[in-house]
């Protein structure tokens, strides 16, 4: 199996690798998740913007929504055998950031503020972000972004402008006190399952097997493949039409492939800078 | 000044990421301070507090984490047979409703033909509403009906609310009312 | 809710959310229950999982629709057609549960040769007074009997008033004796129940159905089909409602028709079955089980009446049931005074019951914004509540606050209650000016629920606790605090005076413990006044069942009566669930009645008391122990045998035979006939809403005749309708409702960043072809507008609003309105409700805001003057055409025989 980049260096501090699993044919679209993760990682809220798309107005994932709940009103049954009545179909989605195994994102960042968690997961250390925004382009599905707010003083935690790279960090600090992240707590259907990677795609696989059982129009699964072009995402999806459709990339690679060659050069040219400035010390005392 | 060497080599992110097998500087070797301290703050509360979400009538159950006398989050109680420790978009927001940046703290006044709030202590509000009704109910007692039934009541004050109200408010409600002869106490229920 | 009372002696939801994943069929109808209860939602879902049907019929398709595994439209208003279509679907083919029907409803019971059905009168029952708008129930009685109320002869007794029973509760009637002396056990007789049901609804055939609702005859038989193969003795089918039910002019009955249904197909008191009653507040069923509703008293007890009642035996014995638990009415009642009024209440001044204000024939919420618009309420205090934005008609409750003299609001935020002497549409238009209110007002800030202790019962009668977890700041309070000091207040204001209208004030129990700085009641010693004890010893009481009639007991509300038993605050039970065996989880909280979970649950037990089903197993009789046993508290006598059979003169609770699982009700069955209990008939039938496109298509009255109107209230014009001239002004159906982002009104939503967000702002759905018709433009703007108002909003097209192909072809289209917003808030917009109009439901005054017609057009609406201008304008031209040819209804016109 493939392994996330940068979780291996943990080696006896490593945790089981974690993530979700959204299993969007039972998500009601109530958008609980978008809250629950507001109020726990105390997110702004994100403008009050009615875009008259169905029933979403955040858009899209963000420095400010690090979940997304997306809505496609369609004209398709949603079995095909035609069952479910008036041919119509709502369906919602809970997107979120897919915790890549391979993250390009990680490879981009020229600071070491995004990393690879000992949970397998990939955070952005709010401590270490200045703001370059190398990540942002990298990233294949456009999770990354910059928060461009203006200072709110009433708000402690917003008091000064903010340019840095936010994004869901699948409750970084809820995991190292052994909960699980607040949107898959607060999702009312279990819509958004938390759990140990392995376990959750062997539950999506038979999740898969029931749906094509009776029939469910579309039914398949996203970014569950350790072989695709990210080497499987840690947050997978479960969805009842094309990726395209929910606005997903229908095969997303990871923007740094060739980037390891890039780096080994590096650190050639960093080893050897290495040697040079000890020498410059070397010499100056003598 | 050798110390001074392997401190700034130690902190430089190349080397601690070879010496701790992270040559990439992906994992573990880019650790920050913070990311190595991180607490969830439900676990620095100093009180957890179960409660009911305050929204709908499902009844889901609420954990309200407490420190330095102020909420400092609210998510779903787990042991709940109702809920299962899930919330909606609304009842995961109940902290932020408390919070709200357009919550009152203070009370206001408007006197007749005002046009704009008044400053009023809570203490003088209190007074005046008894001092209203009193008086209002005194001036429009009904013994009997126009039929000359018995009605002892007033028809000129009226009670509307209680259905996101306590149990136990509402019982005091409409005790007070009853004794009081006001009859129109209403709530959202009727609605 | 009467439509549940009256039906099962209850009015309550009869089972709990957890067991809904027990159903084989769930039927959401009235309800969205997804968007509007997403967490309840969760047992809808794990039944799904299991293999369960779930049908949704709903007006749109919302997000409940889009996770059923069928979704039927229907047009706005039409649900007792459907319904009645289901239960001639069931009757005709002789479908229905034979046994359950025979021994647990009143199907074989004979009525009045007097009575005439609406398919003798065209559309009236019997009895219809066309002065009084209103019904004489005499004729619709059982054979032989003569009806007794139980908290019905304030309905019915003396002068028929309008509507006693509650908005949430209501409780059946009561009759003579145990058993009806005219039964057909075969249900053969031609007035016997069963028959005159079929008679009834022999009409509502599916093509009727169809194109009465705008539904295909494959759907709506396809819903009659999954209901009928799910339900029986291995199968159970459950209904779930919610206000899409109760607001409309013909509520109740919709509730009675779902009730009927579930009646005949053995789906009450059983696992997997019931009737869901879904309450959109907090604490809604406990706002009428301890009411803060003008005609009961706590538990349900009926308020005295001023044109009834000379002394308090009149009153007891008019509201006693000689048989069921009514019987001991005199015991909940006396206790109750003895918790208003302690040793001021004895037997000697008749507990003081001719000291009681007594209420005349409505003075409900709506009948109150009349007498502000006309001057007569000085004052009022509104707690938790938005009447200017939440209630029908928004404007004319503005202009009624406009004439009070003092006002009072305490709620968290400044809503549009608060502020409508300066910001509100009337102050845009120029019709109010705040230089020229009078209105004294006083807000005062409230405590959060994290803030006060105290419990709300939910939606399945369930009581529970929650804990103060902060206290709160500066001026913030509870209302129990508001409350318990302001009567302190006027009490030491009164204390010398001897005045006779005081008296019952100064007799008032007010003393509590407090504590805190701010002088805090306690809510705990509250809730032990409503469970109630033993005066003499103390004791907290176990159950109402120890209710004593002669003084000695003290009891707030005998319904919840065992919510602090041994002296232990039951509600606050919050024993995980994991912990115990089973769903039921019996250790959470607390339920009324005595913790029983679902309600009459010994129907879960054939007549002989054993399960119908190894399946469907919930409670039954255990021989060797000789008493009722299961899953749950049963809600039964637990040593009652099935086989018992009431001796002579028996009374109360012990002239309930052992094979009759409904013990409130006073022959201890389900009625599917209400002979007694509902102002608009004894059968659910389909009308028209009150504004409406449409004739009714089965009968000339088209619609409810008992639904109160006011016809002279300037602030409250109406529509034309139907085939009116000027109809066409109107021509729309609109709905309003609730999004699963906001809570009704607002005032808790808007003001939330994170929710504001996620529905920012007021918008219409409508259908690309009505978009086509009328010139709408996706996330533009139009104007929405009836007799009352006109509103603007951002325009969603979309085809979850599907137009529906009625009678003749012809179309009707349907407008979709959230009516979450208002002029205060993060985010604002228009209001919904001053859309609609204030007639009612003559049952329980509750407003038809799901069903009413409006025009549509493109565009923003007029601003300032030009605002009323623009509504007054079309009014002028609708009503000058209506009143060329107006329309004529046999409720206005017949005289009965």
């Amino acid at each position: 199996m493939t392994v996330a980049d940068g979780w291996e260096t943990y080696a006896d501090e490593q945790r089981e690798r974690v993530g979700f699993f959204t299993d969007t044919s039972v998500c009601i679209g109530c958008k609980a998740c978008e809250v629950a993760c507001k109020e726990w990682n105390l997110v702004p809220d994100d403008g009050h913007v009615w875009t008259g798309n169905s029933y979403d107005n955040t858009g899209e994932l963000s420095a400010n929504t690090w979940r997304h709940v997306a809505f496609v009103e369609q004209e398709k049954p949603l079995l095909t055998n035609g069952d479910g009545g008036t041919g119509l179909r709502w369906l919602m989605e809970s997107d979120v950031c897919k915790h890549c195994t391979h993250a390009a994102c990680l490879d981009v960042c020229p600071t070491g503020s995004l990393f690879r968690t000992e949970f397998g997961t990939v955070v952005v250390q709010q401590d270490i972000c200045n703001g370059c925004g190398y990540c942002v382009p990298a990233c294949p599905f456009g999770v990354l972004d910059k928060r461009h707010l203006a200072p709110a003083p009433d708000l402690p935690a917003f008091a000064k402008e903010d340019g840095r790279v936010w994004k869901c960090t699948l409750c970084y600090d809820r995991l190292k006190g052994g909960h699980e992240p607040a949107c898959a707590k607060a999702c009312p259907t279990k819509s958004i399952q938390f759990g140990p990677l392995e376990e959750l795609r062997e539950r999506a696989d038979a999740r898969l097997a029931k749906l094509e059982a009776e029939g469910w129009n579309g039914a398949q699964l996203y970014g569950r493949d350790p072989e695709d072009g990210v080497g499987g995402f840690g947050a997978f999806f479960l969805l009842l039409d094309e990726p395209e459709v929910y606005g997903l990339p229908p095969d997303p690679i990871v923007t740094t492939r060739d980037l390891p060659e890039m780096w080994t050069n590096m650190l050639a040219a960093a080893g050897a800078l290495v040697v040079g400035v000890a020498a410059a010390f070397v010499g100056g005392r003598s | 000044m050798a110390m001074e060497l392997s401190r700034l080599l130690e902190s430089w992110p190349a080397l601690r990421q070879l010496r701790e097998g992270d040559p990439l500087g992906l994992g573990k070797a880019v650790q920050s301070p913070r990311s190595q301290s991180l607490v969830p703050r439900i676990d620095e509360a100093e009180h957890v507090v179960p409660s009911i979400c305050p929204y709908c009538a499902v009844g889901c159950g609420q954990l309200v984490y407490v420190k330095d006398g102020a909420v400092t989050h609210i998510e779903g109680d787990p042991a709940s047979p109702i809920s299962r420790g899930r919330l909606c978009p609304k009842g995961q927001a109940s902290k932020s409703y408390a919070y709200s940046p357009l919550r009152e703290y203070k009370v206001k006044y408007r006197r007749p033909y005002g046009t704009r709030w008044e400053e009023l202590s809570l203490d003088d509000a209190m007074d005046m509403i008894a001092e209203r009704i009193v008086e209002t109910r005194a001036d429009t007692w009904e013994t009997e009906t126009e039929d000359g039934n018995p009605a002892n009541r007033t028809m000129a004050i009226g009670n509307l609310g209680g259905a996101t109200l306590d149990n136990e408010e509402n019982y005091l409600i409409k005790k007070l009312m009853t004794g009081l002869g006001i009859v129109q106490v209403e709530n959202q229920a009727r609605i | 809710m009467p439509g549940l009372g009256t039906s099962f002696g209850r009015g309550g939801a009869t089972t709990f959310q957890q067991d809904l994943q027990n159903a084989d069929c769930i039927v959401i109808m009235g309800s969205n229950m997804a968007e509007n209860h997403p967490v309840g939602f969760q047992w809808v879902m794990e039944a799904r999982e299991r293999g369960a049907k779930v049908i949704h019929v709903d007006p749109r398709f919302t997000r409940t629709s889009a996770m059923a595994t069928k979704h039927v439209g229907i047009r706005a208003g039409s649900d007792i057609a459907f319904l009645g279509g289901i239960v001639n679907y069931i009757l005709e083919r002789d479908l229905y549960f034979r046994e359950y029907v025979e021994h647990y409803t009143n199907a074989p019971v004979i009525i009045d040769e007097e009575f005439a059905d609406t398919e003798e009168l065209d559309g009236l029952f019997s009895g219809w007074d066309p002065e009084e708008r209103k019904y004489d129930i005499e004729s619709w009685m059982y054979e032989g009997m003569e009806v007794h109320g139980s908290g019905g002869e304030s309905e019915q007794g003396f002068k028929p008033t309008k509507g006693e029973a509650s908005g949430h509760g209501g409780h059946g009637g009561a009759l003579s004796h145990g058993e009806p002396p005219s039964e057909d056990e075969t249900m053969q007789h031609p007035r016997c129940v069963l028959q005159l049901l079929k008679k009834h609804y022999a009409r509502y055939t599916p093509e009727l159905v169809a194109e009465t609702c705008g539904c295909s005859v494959e759907d709506f038989v396809e819903v009659c089909e999954t209901l009928v193969a799910n339900s029986g003795r291995e199968r159970t089918s459950a209904f779930c409602y919610a206000v899409g039910w109760t607001q409309h002019t013909v509520g109740v009955q919709m509730i009675r028709a779902c009730a009927v249904i579930q009646q005949l197909l053995g789906n009450i008191g059983r696992p997997g079955g019931g009737i869901l009653a879904l309450r959109g507040h907090a604490s809604i069923q406990g706002s009428t089980d301890i009411p803060t509703l003008y005609n009961i008293l706590p538990g349900y007890i009926p308020m005295p009446h001023a044109e009834s009642y000379g002394d308090l035996d009149n009153y007891i014995e008019a509201n006693t049931s000689p048989t069921g638990w009514w019987g001991h009415f005199r015991a909940y009642f006396v206790s109750l005074m003895k918790a208003y009024f302690g040793e001021n209440a004895n037997a000697d001044n008749d507990f003081l019951f001719k000291s009681l204000p007594r209420i005349d024939d409505d003075n409900s919420a709506y009948w109150t914004v009349e007498q502000m618009l006309a001057g007569k309420v000085k004052g009022y205090i509104i707690a938790g509540e938005n009447p200017a934005v939440g209630h029908a008609n928004g404007k004319a409750h503005r202009l009624g606050l406009a004439r009070l003299e003092w006002l009072v609001v305490r709620d968290v935020v400044e809503i549009e209650s608060a502020a409508f002497w300066y910001d509100s549409p009337e102050v845009e238009s120029g019709e109010l000016k705040p230089e020229e209110i009078a209105t004294e007002v006083f807000f005062l800030p409230a405590a959060a629920h994290t803030e006060k202790d105290g419990s709300f019962t939910n939606t399945q009668r369930l009581l529970q606790w929650h804990w103060q977890a902060v206290e709160p700041k500066d001026d913030c309070r509870s209302d129990l605090w508001f409350y318990f000091h302001l009567g302190r207040r006027i009490k030491q204001r009164l204390e010398e005076s001897e005045e006779q209208r005081d008296k019952l004030i100064k007799a008032l129990r007010w003393e509590y413990p407090t504590h805190s700085a701010i002088q805090e009641p306690d809510a705990e010693a509250v809730l032990q006044e409503v469970n109630g004890w033993e005066i003499a010893s103390g004791k907290f009481l176990t159950g109402y069942p120890e209710l004593k009639d002669d003084g000695s007991t003290l009891c707030g509300c005998w319904i919840y009566c065992g919510c602090f038993k041994d002296g232990i605050n039951q509600t606050a039970r919050k024993k995980p669930h994991w912990e115990q065996d089973g769903h039921v989880a019996p250790e959470w909280a607390w339920a009324w009645p005595a913790n029983r979970r679902i309600i009459y649950n010994r129907a879960s037990a054939d007549p002989e008391g054993n399960p119908w089903s190894e399946r469907k197993r919930y409670v039954w009789w255990d021989d060797g122990e000789e008493k009722w046993t299961g899953l749950d508290v049963p809600d039964f006598k637990e040593d009652k045998r099935p086989d018992y059979v009431p001796p002579d003169g028996a009374k109360a609770e012990d002239a309930i035979a052992g094979d009759h699982p409904f013990i409130m009700q006073a022959d201890g069955r389900a009625w599917l006939y209400v002979p007694q209990g509902l102002e608009d008939g004894p059968l659910p039938t389909h009308y028209e809403p009150h504004e409406s496109p449409f004739d009714n298509p089965l009968y000339s009255q088209r619609a409810n005749p008992g639904r109160q109107q006011n016809q002279d209230l300037a602030e409250d014009p109406y529509n034309p309708v139907a085939d009116e001239p000027g109809a066409e002004i109107y021509p729309y159906v609109v709905t309003t409702y609730r999004l699963t982002e906001h809570h009704t009104a607002g005032g808790m939503t808007r003001t939330v960043p994170y929710l504001a967000e996620l529905q920012p702002e007021m918008f219409c759905e409508v259908h690309p072809d009505l978009a086509r018709e009328v010139g709408l433009e996706h996330g533009g703007w139009a104007t929405i507008y009836t007799s009352r108002s006109a509103i603007e909003a951002r325009v969603m097209v979309t085809e979850r609003v599907r137009p529906l192909k009625m009678k003749d072809g012809r179309t009707v289209h349907q407008v979709g309105l959230p009516y979450h917003w208002g002029s205060r808030g993060l985010v604002t917009g228009d209001s919904a409700n001053d859309l609609a109009h204030m007639a009612l439901d003559p049952n329980v005054h509750i407003q038809e805001v799901k069903a009413f017609t409006c025009g549509i057009r493109p565009g923003r609406r007029p601003r300032g003057p030009e605002l009323p201008r623009f509504v007054a304008e079309l009014r002028q031209q609708a009503h000058s055409r209506r009143d060329q040819d107006p329309r004529v209804e046999p409720e206005e016109a017949r005289k009965t025989s």
